[in-house]
């Protein structure tokens, strides 16, 4: 691994590349494309939140004016998995918002009104909208066909799957603790709030081949689902990422791709759809409401002795709720000898989730974060200092099984009590929260490109839509790695078609895999330099070094030559055996977990149920900070998230299962005015398995949020509120109660 | 779905015989001034074929006018506008903060307190400010103007007094004699926005002793209208508005409201912090008054 000292561009805090693009509009968005004779294609959805489809009948939308193609469930092949089902329903429409059928006019206007041409018939059925319904004896079934755990010895039921973590002996564990602390903690769906709504525009050649352009985290996943939708061969399909307004894991699967390509096959024109924000909040996929509960004990000296947690997740329409992380992440930070974790994926009829930052860590680990500040209160211990006590460090054995290498929870436990915001005292009349959070981050697959023009201009092309800054952080790690300046370098995403396959930007890979790729791909660049000079100089490859961007021979090797700069050896790369370019894929190992400590001082307005938050300071690992303004920007843009969750964030349904905030009006993300300065101190533990000590830093911002605000509130009111969000009237009504 | 035309009358005579006009052609006229709430509804519940009568061209739309006795407030006139009036601001704060809650700088641009009356939305957050400092409507008629007190003008939601072919031209406000002020407050979950949960405006006018002589109290958003309050205002006038008169007035608001319960807040969340705003902003009235 490169040491620190020696680093010249990584650290630093250029311009992003995409900025100007951004900032002057001129940055082309998944709803910005137009093309000559394209048609506008809508879709249909569902009124009702649980229905059988009795029939759907399209001729009136077909036979209306400028309408060239209308489509329901029957028009997909054969037997359709859950993602097609998503896509578009076929024998039950399983939440309000879900497509039942689509078209395509000239204008958009005609779309509308041959939306409303179609006729469908629905036997209306009961909607299951909560954990508690949905997990009751003798509960209405979301999907009659499913079993638990697919086990068909048992009757069906709404629980989809289960996970279990288990160590020690629970039991005995607890019989040997001083203080229990108890308690049952929910937190609604959520939606990510991406500003940008979905969108694509798709269009099929004579030949059959397939072109799509959208907003997305991953155009080879939207390739490859839509192909799988289609039952169309991969490679009959290219797929061009636009910018992205956001994403936070919620553009990660596909909704309207495999329609637009439908009907352009059908009609032989471009099909664009957008969704209104409307369709965004309905029909797209938020994160899971949970039903939590949480037990923890220690001894009088704060050494946890045993912890368990139970938790259910609403996976929406079909399974998938991320128990897995959920239970992976809910006593990763602590040294616990005895434990028991078990998680449930149930559905409901609400949307079917989709990732969103950290998925699924936020609920469990807000349960428990709760739990331990109520911990530190029955034993008298500063919230930190409880935690330091048990804190994981290296080689602590994590719930899920690894071995931790080293990580920086410690560090950012440490950094948090000395911070200038923690030794202020706390303001008066308010409270003070304090919680942890973690992310284990992910590797997966990832290529790059490198080229040299002739004038040395470096070019990276990699396939990681740039969802958070990234083009600026490869176009630093390879300026480090070549030893070039940043301006040398630019970076860019390129099509399904121009570079080679990426996983999808999530579990904050792309900085540490993708990044790994493009060193790698810039190591190549310098072994053919070294190797080109050597040509030149007429000596062994061996015997030639690459530092600070030149060539150079080996110390004590005996050559007069001067050094050959990349630009050197560009120009003349036709006589040295052609043009540079360096490439690299692999499939990452040893991505870094990457822990947080956020503490915030907050102030309840006790007759109003209104929380203030007047200070919130984000503490976290970054391995590596490659550009510390970005990775600064997730912390508070993963802080505000999470505090909009803690604080009003809900998806609100009425007795019908319709969602009625489904607008950004009543579906408050927190504005500007709202949110204090977030205080951020990035700590640097370096990843040992990633070149330049990399983890991931985008998703661990969003998990620690939600206890903090809900300890801050705690310490004010002298009670615990366990449910979010933290709403005016949820306070209010809980104030009341206590003070009867 | 359909067509739209525009039309942008320059004087109140010429709007109205432009709205007389297309009502004689069986269209639908709607007057049109920040477009703030128009357009909004034009694009989702709203959508029908109309012809939009720009008021933001009327001469008489646009007048500002601080008289010694009295203060005129055109219809057509920007929040940004009145908002840069310190002179404004220094006589009628609570209406003039009141417009300042409405959107965002960007939307001030164009929002009119006009528009919020007329759209008589429950939540409109200058009407009770409105109600609270005694201000009159002008409206503009084929048998020239007539005058309508505020809280007599909202009908029910979305609904008011004016007839197809009439417009608001703006508001006569007394203005503010000795130490008199006023003061809005309204309760969202956000800092800005958003949507009255529940709104409350106070003018009280005090004597040399700090004695409250007049007071009038306006609450929004706990019923189909804003309501007037007299026994908010009757708990004030006679005391120095202390604490036990902030307490019975902030009962008096209590007792009144009509809220509902919906996504923004229930019944009874209303009624409590309805009672809570007027309190406070009856304070503020006060404390402005004082500061005379
Ligand atoms: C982002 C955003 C935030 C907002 N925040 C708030 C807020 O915090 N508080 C709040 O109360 N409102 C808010 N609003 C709503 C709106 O901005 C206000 O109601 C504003 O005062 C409307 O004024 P306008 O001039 O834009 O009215 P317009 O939209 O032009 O008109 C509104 C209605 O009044 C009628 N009308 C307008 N002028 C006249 C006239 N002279 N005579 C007869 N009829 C007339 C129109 O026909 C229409 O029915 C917000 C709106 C947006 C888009």
């Amino acid at each position: 691994m490169a040491e620190a000292v020696d680093l010249k561009a990584i650290g630093t805090r250029p311009v992003r590349p995409d900025g100007i693009e951004k900032v002057t509009g001129r940055a082309a968005f998944g709803a910005d494309l137009h093309l000559p004779n394209m048609l506008h294609g809508k879709v249909l959805r569902s009124p009702y939140a649980h229905a059988r489809i009795k029939s759907v009948d399209l001729t009136r939308a077909r036979a209306a004016e400028g309408v060239l193609a209308a489509i329901s469930g029957a028009d997909f092949p054969g037997n359709a998995s859950d993602l097609g089902k998503n896509v578009i329903a076929r024998d039950k429409v399983l939440y309000h918002g879900h497509a039942v059928a689509a078209v395509a006019a000239k204008t958009q206007l005609q779309a509308d009104v041959a939306l409303d041409l179609i006729e469908v018939e629905y036997e209306v059925l009961e909607p299951v909208m909560s954990l508690d319904q949905a997990m009751a004896e003798g509960a209405t079934l979301v999907n009659e066909t499913q079993h638990t755990n697919g086990d068909t010895s048992k009757p069906p039921s709404n629980v989809a799957a289960t996970q279990r973590f288990e160590r020690g002996d629970l039991e005995a564990g607890f019989a040997q603790a001083d203080v229990i602390v108890e308690g049952e903690y929910r937190v609604p769906m959520a939606h990510q709030g991406y500003i940008e709504p979905h969108a694509c525009t798709a269009t099929v050649n004579e030949d059959g081949k397939a072109t799509v352009w959208c907003c997305t985290q991953g155009h080879f996943d939207v390739r490859s689902l839509t192909a799988q939708v289609l039952g169309e061969r991969v490679g009959n399909i290219k797929v061009i990422p636009s910018e992205i307004g956001g994403g936070f894991g919620g553009k990660t699967t596909i909704y309207l791709e495999p329609l637009a390509v439908k009907m352009s096959q059908m009609t032989g024109r471009p099909v664009k759809m957008t969704m209104s924000r409307e369709d965004v909040f309905r029909a797209t996929g938020p994160t899971s409401g949970t039903w939590c509960k949480a037990k923890i004990g220690a001894k009088k000296d704060g050494t946890f002795t045993a912890a368990s947690a139970w938790l259910a997740y609403e996976a929406g329409a079909f399974p998938g709720a991320p128990i897995g992380p959920g239970c992976m992440s809910v006593l990763a930070p602590y040294e616990v000898p005895n434990l028991v974790i078990e998680g449930n994926d149930v559905l409901v009829n609400k949307p079917k989730v989709c990732a969103y930052r950290a998925p699924g860590a936020p609920q469990s680990m807000h349960a428990m974060e709760c739990a331990i500040d109520e911990l530190a209160r029955k034993l008298d211990m500063d919230p930190i200092d409880l935690r330091l006590k048990n804190a994981a460090g290296e080689g602590t054995v994590a719930p899920y099984g690894p071995r931790f290498p080293a990580i920086g929870l410690r560090e950012c436990l440490e950094a948090a009590k000395v911070h200038p915001n923690y030794l202020a005292p706390v303001p008066e009349g308010g409270g003070r929260g304090v919680a942890v959070g973690f992310w284990f981050n992910i590797g997966m697959q990832s290529s790059a490109e490198v080229r040299i023009a002739e004038d040395g201009m470096v070019t990276v092309m990699e396939g990681s839509p740039d969802i958070g800054g990234s083009r600026a952080s490869m176009a630093l790690m390879a300026a480090e790695t070549l030893g070039v300046p940043y301006d040398q370098v630019k970076a860019h995403v390129g099509d399904t078609e121009s570079t080679g396959f990426c996983n999808v930007t999530g579990g904050s890979r792309t900085t540490f895999a993708t990044g790994m790729a493009v060193i790698q791909a810039c190591e190549d660049i310098i072994a053919q330099c070294r190797q080109r000079a050597a040509l030149t100089w007429d000596l062994d490859e061996e015997q030639v070094d690459w530092v600070d961007g030149e060539a150079v021979p080996k110390p004590g090797v005996n050559a007069d030559v001067n050094p050959l700069s990349l630009a050197n050896i560009a120009r003349g790369a036709g006589r040295t055996g052609g043009p540079l370019l360096g490439r690299a894929s692999l499939n990452a190992q040893g991505a870094g977990a990457s822990f947080s400590c956020n503490f915030t001082d907050t102030k309840v307005d006790t007759e109003t149920g209104k929380v203030d938050v007047l200070s919130f300071t984000a503490v976290q690992d970054a391995g590596r900070a490659i550009h510390p303004s970005y990775v600064e920007g997730q912390m508070q843009g993963g802080a505000v998230q999470g505090i909009g969750w803690a604080l009003n964030e809900e998806y609100i349904y009425d007795a019908d299962g319709v969602m009625e905030n489904a607008g950004f009006l009543d579906y408050r993300v927190p504005v500007a005015s709202d949110m204090p300065m977030i205080d951020t101190e990035i700590i640097e533990v370096p990843n040992p398995f990633h070149p330049y000590g990399v983890r991931g830093v985008g998703e661990t911002p969003i998990v620690a949020p939600l206890a903090a605000v809900s300890n801050a509130v705690r310490d004010q009111l002298g009670f615990r509120i366990p449910d979010l969000p933290l709403s005016p009237p949820r306070v209010l009504e809980a104030i009341d109660e206590r003070e009867g | 779905m359909g067509a739209y035309a525009y039309r942008a009358p320059s004087s109140v005579e010429e709007a109205l015989s432009t709205l007389a006009a297309e009502a004689a052609a069986g269209n639908r006229a709607q007057m049109l001034a920040g477009g703030t709430d128009v357009m909004v509804q034009m694009r989702s519940i709203d959508k029908g074929p109309r012809t939009f009568v720009d008021v933001k061209h009327v001469a008489e739309a646009n007048e500002l006018c601080i008289g010694t006795d009295e203060v005129f407030i055109g219809a057509a006139i920007a929040s940004a506008v009145l908002n840069e009036s310190q002179e404004l601001k220094s006589i009628l704060p609570g209406l003039i903060e009141a417009a300042d809650l409405i959107g965002s700088t960007q939307i001030q641009g164009r929002a009119t307190i006009g528009g919020n009356l007329c759209n008589s939305s429950p939540a409109g957050d200058t009407i009770p400010a409105l109600i609270a400092c005694g201000a009159v409507c002008v409206i503009a008629s084929s048998g020239g103007n007539r005058e309508v007190p505020t809280e007599d003008f909202v009908t029910g939601v979305g609904t008011n007094v004016l007839e197809p072919t009439e417009f608001l031209v703006g508001f006569k406000i007394p203005r503010p004699k000795g130490r008199t002020s006023d003061a809005y407050l309204r309760f969202i979950p956000r800092t800005e926005m958003d949507i009255a949960v529940c709104g409350a405006g106070v003018a009280l006018t005090l004597d040399d002793s700090g004695v409250c002589t007049a007071a009038k109290v306006s609450i929004g958003a706990v019923a189909i209208t804003a309501l007037v309050v007299p026994d908010a205002a009757a708990a004030l006038v006679g005391t120095t508005v202390d604490d036990a008169a902030l307490a019975a007035a902030a009962d008096a608001s209590s007792a009144l409201a009509k809220p509902i319960t919906d996504k923004r807040g229930t019944v009874e969340y209303r009624r409590k912090v309805v009672g809570v705003l007027t309190k406070r902003a009856a304070a503020i009235a006060r404390d402005r008054a004082l500061a005379l």
